[in-house]
Order: C-alpha cells, then sequence, then structure tokens
C-alpha cells in the first residue's frame, strides 16, 4: 500500500510518498518549478489521473493531467469562458466590475467518472469538463444567486471549495469567498444560498443578508452527507441538513478564526480546526501552532500540541493546506506558509514534519493507493 | 522561415528547447507570428494573449532587434530581418518579482 501527498506550493508542485506505515518519506523534486499551485489533486474514480491547476502572473492559467500517477503530465483545456449570470459583481470600492477570469483555485474529481471534474475559480464561478479537463463550460446557474452583489475577500472573489454527495452527485455544495456557500440538488441546474443561520456582523451590517458571508471551508463525511461543517472568517459552524441551516460549534476554541477544516475519516462526528489570532494577524495565538480536535461535533475542543511547535511559530495554514487520509490509524496532514508539511498518524495526537522546507503552501491532498 | 525565442517556463510547456521555427505566407507582424506559434503549439494558447480578446497578457513583453515592440500595433508588419530569419521575435517574461 502506498500513500501519495499531493502538495501545491507558492513556487511548484511535490509529490511526497511512502508506505502505510508513514514513517519514511520520500519528497520528489519539484514539478511545474516556479508556478503556484493552488490545487493539485487526484480522482477517485482513477486514482493514477491527477489534475493540477498552475498559474503565474506571466503566463497565466494552466491544467495539465497525468494519467501515471503524476510521473509525466499533458497540459488539458486551460480556456474558461464566462456564460450567462450577470454581467458585473461589487467590488471593494461599491462599484460594479465585469467578470475577469484570474485562475482556478479548486479541481474536483467526480468520485465516479474519471473524466469529470468541476474546478472553482476566481473571479467565482463553477466550471465543469466532462472530457477529462480537455473543455470546459460554465455551470451557470450559480451566478444567477445575486452574483452582482458577491464582492472579493482579502484573497480575491474566488471559489475555492466544491463538495459532492457522494451518494448523489447531483448535490453540490460550493464555497465562495466573500460570497457565502450555495447548494445544487440538480447537478448545477440550480441554486440557493446555504447561509442562514450564519453571522457576519462585522462584514454584513444585515444579520438576514444570505450572500456576502466570507466561507473559509467547508468540509462534509461521505457516510452524512447532510453533516456540514464550516469554518467561516469568524466563527466554526455546523449543520444537520445538508447547509440549510447553521449553528455556531466554536464553544472554547481560543480563536474560531482560521482557515482549513477536516473530518476524521471514521469518526464523523470528529473534527479539526488550526484556529489563527485574527482576520489580520493571520498566525497563531501565542506563536503556538496547534491544531484542535472536537470529538462531539463542535464546541468542545482539545488542543493537540505533540510535536508541533509551541513556541515563536507565526505560520498559517492556508484553507486547502490540510487533509486527511482514510487508513485504519488515520493520517492527518498539514501544510504551512512557511514551507513545512507536518503529519499525525495517530489521528492528531502527535505530529512530526514530513518536511520543512518548501515554498509557502498552498493545498495539501493526499491518496491511498493499493 | 521566422525564427521565435520563447521564456524558459513556455519552452518547457512547448517541449521545444532554442528557437522555434515557423513558416508564415503574407506579411509578418506580431499577430501572425503569434497565430502561427498557437496553432503549432497548442499548449500555448492563453499563455502568452488572452483566449478571447488575443490582447497580449501584462507582463509579457516582445523584442525585436534590439527594440521593444512591445506596444506596438499587431498587424504593423515587423523588420525584414525577423521576416527572412536573420533575427528572432523574442517573447519575453517582463521584469516582475514574485
Amino acid at each position: 500500500m502506498q500513500v501519495r501527498l499531493l502538495v501545491g506550493t507558492k513556487k511548484g508542485a511535490f509529490i511526497l510518498t511512502s508506505d502505510e506505515k508513514r514513517d519514511r518519506w520520500e519528497v520528489s523534486e519539484p514539478l511545474f518549478g516556479g508556478w503556484e499551485i493552488y490545487h493539485l489533486k487526484g480522482s477517485p474514480a482513477e486514482p493514477q489521473r491527477l489534475f493540477v491547476s498552475q498559474s503565474n502572473g506571466w503566463f497565466g492559467q494552466l491544467i495539465q493531467r497525468s494519467d501515471d500517477g503524476g510521473q509525466t503530465w499533458e497540459p488539458v483545456g486551460n480556456e474558461f469562458v464566462y456564460q450567462g449570470g450577470p454581467a458585473t459583481h461589487q467590488d471593494f470600492n461599491g462599484t460594479q466590475q465585469p467578470w475577469n477570469f484570474k485562475r482556478v483555485w479548486y479541481l474536483e474529481p467526480s468520485g465516479t467518472e474519471p473524466d469529470l471534474i468541476y474546478a472553482g475559480v476566481e473571479d467565482a464561478a463553477l466550471f465543469r469538463s466532462r472530457d477529462g479537463g480537455l473543455t470546459w463550460q460554465e455551470v451557470e446557474g450559480l451566478r444567477e444567486v445575486k452574483g452582482n452583489l458577491w464582492q472579493p475577500g482579502a484573497g480575491g472573489l474566488c471559489l475555492h471549495k466544491i463538495l459532492i454527495d457522494p451518494e448523489d452527485e447531483n448535490r453540490i455544495i460550493v464555497a465562495i469567498s466573500a460570497a457565502g456557500a450555495f447548494r445544487s440538488d440538480d447537478a448545477g441546474k440550480t441554486w440557493r444560498p446555504a447561509t442562514r443561520g450564519l453571522k457576519s456582523p462585522y462584514e454584513l451590517p444585515d444579520p438576514d443578508a444570505d450572500v456576502g458571508h466570507c466561507i473559509h471551508n467547508i468540509a462534509m463525511h461521505p457516510s452524512r452527507p447532510d453533516v456540514l461543517f464550516m469554518q467561516k472568517h469568524w466563527d466554526v459552524m455546523r449543520s444537520d441538513d445538508g447547509g440549510e441551516s447553521w449553528i455556531e460549534i466554536s464553544g472554547n476554541l481560543p480563536s474560531d478564526f482560521g482557515f482549513p477544516i477536516i473530518v476524521h475519516p471514521h469518526e464523523p462526528e470528529t473534527i479539526y480546526v488550526i484556529p489563527i489570532l485574527s482576520d489580520s494577524e493571520h498566525y497563531p495565538p501565542e506563536g503556538k501552532l496547534r491544531v484542535y480536535r472536537s470529538r462531539t461535533g463542535g464546541n468542545e475542543w482539545e488542543a493537540l500540541t505533540e510535536g508541533l511547535p509551541q513556541n515563536d511559530s507565526y505560520v498559517n495554514v492556508l484553507r486547502s493546506a490540510m487533509t486527511v487520509d482514510t487508513l485504519d490509524s488515520c493520517g492527518i496532514y498539514f501544510g504551512t506558509t512557511g514551507g513545512q508539511v507536518y503529519g499525525s498518524m495517530d489521528s492528531g495526537d502527535t505530529w512530526k514534519p514530513i518536511v520543512r522546507d518548501l515554498p509557502k503552501v498552498l493545498s495539501v491532498e493526499v491518496q491511498v493507493l493499493p | 522561415m521566422i525564427l521565435v525565442k520563447l521564456p524558459a517556463h513556455l519552452r518547457k510547456l512547448a517541449r521545444v528547447s532554442g528557437k522555434v521555427s515557423l513558416e508564415l505566407e503574407g506579411t509578418v507582424t506580431q499577430r501572425s507570428i503569434l497565430d502561427a506559434l498557437e496553432a503549432r503549439y497548442p499548449m500555448l494558447r492563453g499563455t502568452i494573449r488572452d483566449h478571447n480578446t488575443l490582447q497580449r497578457r501584462p507582463f509579457i513583453r516582445f523584442f525585436v532587434c534590439g527594440e521593444d515592440w512591445t506596444h506596438e500595433a499587431p498587424d504593423r508588419p515587423l523588420p525584414e530581418a525577423v521576416a527572412h530569419g536573420k533575427e528572432p521575435f523574442n517573447i519575453v517574461g517582463a521584469m516582475a518579482g514574485g
């Protein structure tokens, strides 16, 4: 059995491999050196098929695909053309600006069809390819949901998370900064906000606003797709009805600001976050890099510190830079803005650095291969 | 025969080393060179100019015979030295950190 970590960084991608013990890791040479790798993800339906989003300021956006587990790559389609939807969205200064494609933030391959893959892009929209990434078409209905009111977060107006219900792939949830969460039950034909219960008083004066929330990440356990966990700009939230309504579960966290949130693969009520101090202070409270685990589906959190730096640590963990594997003794992995990738092979009780000096880590995904 | 020099990232993407040679008919311009280049190397589409507008990407520069032609009209004929393959059409990533 092989465990393969797919790490996207500010200056290239890295593939880290180990056997199932996960105590010795081989780190690849940089792939796509010099390019920003926002996301690198394998197809659950065909695990040797990998997709990568690479971009930079000079040459724009590329998507490449590997069909041999990352040994060789072929460029596929990189043309993302907005179809329908509103012509403009709100900008920081209150003016309306035309939609302008900038990059692909997130790739979500179908769990069952190797040629079907979704892409979340900036300016925020959802695209779909049915031919393995060769061509992309916008999933048009999404921006109809008050798209003219969407505005960029500090990182841009980005669609950064796509969750597909493994029991019914027509059910899709997406998250957009700073527009909110949206749900479709008909494979993207129609959408509605999935934000009832979210409160963002510092950013949105209207307590009933259904768009405009800055969602940082959403996690789903495959066995219970109606239970969702959210790390919002501020607040950690939970939904038990597929995003129709949310309640806060921040509980005793030292800060409820953060980016990633994940669910334990075998314990659907065990969740993990990495709190940082505030919206401007993107580093852990007290200089202690702590993962927080709740075994009760939220509210009651414990700090996981063994093996993590507990002084002078001022790194951040970005929204797509934390993941879990599916082995019996669950592995948890996260990468930092300081270039470290940490792993825990015992559900978070103890941690070790897997590699220390990569470029700034933008995303981490994992595959377990037979 | 036209010679085109690509920046390193795009040479790697197109899997070429050294200069690219292209056969062109008619007047040799920025546009005709880029059209021919993208036709022969489709993976370069979108990396030098926008897919739809065909506008140059902001951090791309075109240098020709020691001069900056970046802001020249895309249909302006290029110098004879480029049209005859004596000098390359240089596509350059602009100086920009990051």
